[in-house]
């Protein structure tokens, strides 16, 4: 429908007057800034306001820890990316037994029955997180799908402390989003939540009922 | 000239007023809204700072307009989005149906979208024979119901958990009767996890696109709008064609001023940044992202310096929240697409503003909407200007229906008036007879009901001021 397109642009540059471009003051995004150190119990506040589950880790032992969660939950398996580096690493030091380790592998036409009906839990890295207002950036792709994130109904993210963000403003800049980003990007700061009925809160709705942040504390 | 019986709003507001369990419904609700957002915003200066920032952003977004979507065309084309143009709803629709049918769909699932309402969309389809199947767990409630939104981010605000308990009990297979709020939203999870299972495509809104990306952004606490467009394997978006910014950048701060204005969130649960369709190596995600961008009147709009404004709307729905009419009426009394004070100046922007003569009156112009307003909207001189409009053929704008909002009535008040004030001696005779005789007309007579149908009746004095003035003379000093 170019006709449209045509006559679209058409009536909207007629109507165009030009004038300056208003000033953009971002003063207050700029005052919004912690020490690093201030970030992750930040971070950890929103997060937990609205019901996401936190477990410490050191660099060394998150991959114990997630196991440790797992058969505390009874997990029957957990979804994970073996192309990704968190998921490599922690297929690596996942002992035999207990929880699977299920890979994400195929297309997921040939897999949408397995993970809508046969999956306890999706394991994903995270590339960072913003402290202001409790939130986890991801970026899905072939290493890590998207519905990794969304369909399992726990999800288990690891977020390590130095790659938490002042704001989502801060992130988008110094990861430099606004230059180029992959087919999907996302923020994630709670599991799933509904207020639909009566405004009351209810969690997994559509998307992961529990949500397990696994802070990796990794600052000197 | 205009029926005068074209006040649909005043006659929908009056029965919902007597609808007590819908008044507390809403009442409840919208104090809590209230609230929330008020302990969004601690400190005055940070949130005055935040909105005239989104203002900036959203009037840069407006004046680069063309230039930004032919940016926002190419971006999306190059990162394998599918642009489509639409003028009217029915195109749209057309459109929607075309990509649809070339592909063998029969079912679809819906993430939140008013522009999909504005084009009854859903009705349109299950004339084809296609399910558009509503996922968010309000629009899910209602469309089960048969019903409209009557809030644009809450829309089931107007039902309690006891109606729709009686409801999921009935049209929800093998459900048994329950009034707790987890166990009718498990209910709603399961019947709808099947539905995005088995869609054969999605569809959703668009929050904010960008121009330089290509990206187009979507805000959620659900996770209905990522099934929507991540599980089937077509996504088709829509969005009005204002909702383009430059960069993302530029996003953020809309982004933070929206939920804190729309539900009192400092967050929402996801933001999802849609960039493309499945790409290279990834097992999931739609083969196929389509973004129909639809005028339906908003070029019109835009045309006006002052009404472009309307256009900056980011949907967040504060006004509504916080408008003393909406509270009391709700949604649903206003019968548009878009209900409280946004409603009142962009309906009769897009339908006539003859037709929809009776949303422009409904306001006691209190100035509540433009004051919480994130992007500054001058909805009450916006509302005047409208009934000027209304009223006026000759104003040299280019406004929908314009003067046809001119009632008979209205006309013959106004002669009346302006003749008996051009003569002095029938002014005399008329302030005396309303002087002596005013108190004694019944609130029932024509032209004074119009006023008296929910005021009271005024009482003249017993003497004018220009006869009080001649008998008692003027006292100086």
């Amino acid at each position: 429908m170019s006709d449209a397109r045509n006559a679209i642009l058409g009536r909207l540059r007629a109507s165009g007057e030009s004038g300056d471009l208003p000033a953009l003051d971002t003063a207050v995004l700029e005052r919004r800034q912690w020490p690093a150190a201030q970030r992750p119990a930040l971070l950890r506040k929103g997060m937990e306001a609205v019901h996401t589950e936190f477990l410490e880790a050191t660099p060394n032992d998150w991959p114990a820890v997630i196991r440790a969660f797992c058969e505390r939950e009874g997990l029957k398996n957990l979804l994970y990316g073996p192309a990704s580096e968190a998921g490599a690493a922690l297929a690596a030091a996942w002992p035999a037994g207990g929880t699977e380790l299920k890979p994400y592998d195929r297309p997921i036409e040939a897999f949408k029955d397995e993970l809508f009906h046969g999956v306890d839990g999706g394991f994903t890295g995270t590339i960072g997180g913003v402290a202001e207002t409790g939130s986890l950036l991801l970026l899905p792709g072939p290493a890590e799908p998207r519905l990794m994130s969304l369909v399992p109904p726990i999800h288990i993210a690891l977020l390590r402390a130095s790659t938490i963000h002042d704001t989502f403003w801060s992130a988008v800049k110094t990861l430099g989003w606004g230059r180029a980003l992959p087919p999907n990007a996302l923020m994630i700061s709670g599991p799933s939540k509904t207020a639909d009925i009566e405004q009351t809160l209810a969690y997994g709705v559509h998307g992961p009922k529990r949500l397990i942040v696994v802070l990796v504390n990794d600052l000197a | 000239m205009h029926a005068e019986n074209e006040i649909h709003f005043r006659d929908a507001a009056a029965k919902a007023l007597l609808d007590p369990q819908l008044r507390a419904n809403f009442r409840r609700a919208m104090d809590g809204l209230i609230a929330k957002r008020r302990a969004q915003f601690p400190d005055p200066r940070d949130l005055q700072d935040l909105r005239d920032l989104s203002t900036a952003i959203r009037s840069r977004s407006l004046l680069c307009l063309p230039e930004l979507l032919e940016q926002l065309e190419a971006s999306c084309a190059k990162n394998g989005i599918k642009v489509h143009w639409a003028e009217t709803c029915e195109q749209a629709n057309e459109l929607i149906l075309g990509l649809l049918q070339a592909r063998g769909a029969k079912t679809m699932v819906k993430g939140k979208s008013m522009v999909s309402e504005e084009m009854h969309l859903n009705a349109f389809l299950e004339k084809h024979g296609i399910e558009a199947l509503e996922s968010d767990l309000g629009e899910y409630i209602i469309q089960q119901d048969g019903e409209t939104p009557s809030h644009i981010i809450m829309p089931a605000i107007h039902k309690n958990k006891d109606q729709i308990a009686r409801q999921f009990a009935q049209k929800i297979k093998d459900a048994k009767y329950t009034e707790d709020v987890d166990e009718l939203t498990a209910m709603a999870r399961k019947v709808l996890r099947e539905k995005f299972l088995n869609a054969d495509a999605g569809l959703s809104g668009v929050n904010f696109a960008v121009a330089e990306t290509g990206t187009l952004c979507l805000v959620e606490n659900e996770g209905n709008g990522r099934m929507s467009t991540h599980v089937p394997p077509i996504h088709i978006a829509v969005m009005g064609l204002e909702k383009v910014v430059a960069r993302l950048e530029d996003v953020a701060p809309l982004y933070a001023i929206l939920t804190r204005s729309a539900t009192g969130q400092p967050v929402s649960t996801y933001f999802n940044l849609i960039t493309g369709p499945r790409g290279e190596g990834e097992k999931d995600g739609p083969q196929e992202v389509h973004l129909v961008i639809l005028d339906n009147g908003r070029s019109r709009i835009y045309a006006d310096p002052q009404l472009r404004a309307t256009l900056r709307c980011i949907r967040c729905g504060a006004c509504m929240n916080h408008c003393p009419v909406y509270t009391r009426v709700g949604g649903h009394a206003y019968e548009a697409i878009y209900p409280g004070p946004i409603g009142k100046i962009l309906t009769p922007q897009m339908e006539g503003v003859g037709v929809r003569h009776d949303l422009i009156h409904g306001s006691s112009l209190c100035g509540a909407c433009g004051e919480v307003c994130p992007v500054e909207i001058p909805i009450p001189e916006i509302l005047v200007r409208l009934r000027r409009e209304a009223t006026h053929e000759d104003m040299g704008s280019n406004v929908a229906g314009k003067g046809t909002g001119r009632t008979a009535t209205e006309d013959w008040a106004w002669r009346l008036w302006a003749g008996v004030s051009k003569r002095p001696g029938l002014y005399r005779i008329a302030t005396w007879f309303a002087t002596r005789f005013g108190k004694a007309l019944p609130a029932s007579a024509p032209l004074i009901k119009n006023w008296t149908q929910s005021r009271t009746k005024p009482v003249p004095a017993r003497r004018s001021l220009s006869e009080r003035m001649r008998t008692e003379g003027v006292p100086h000093e």
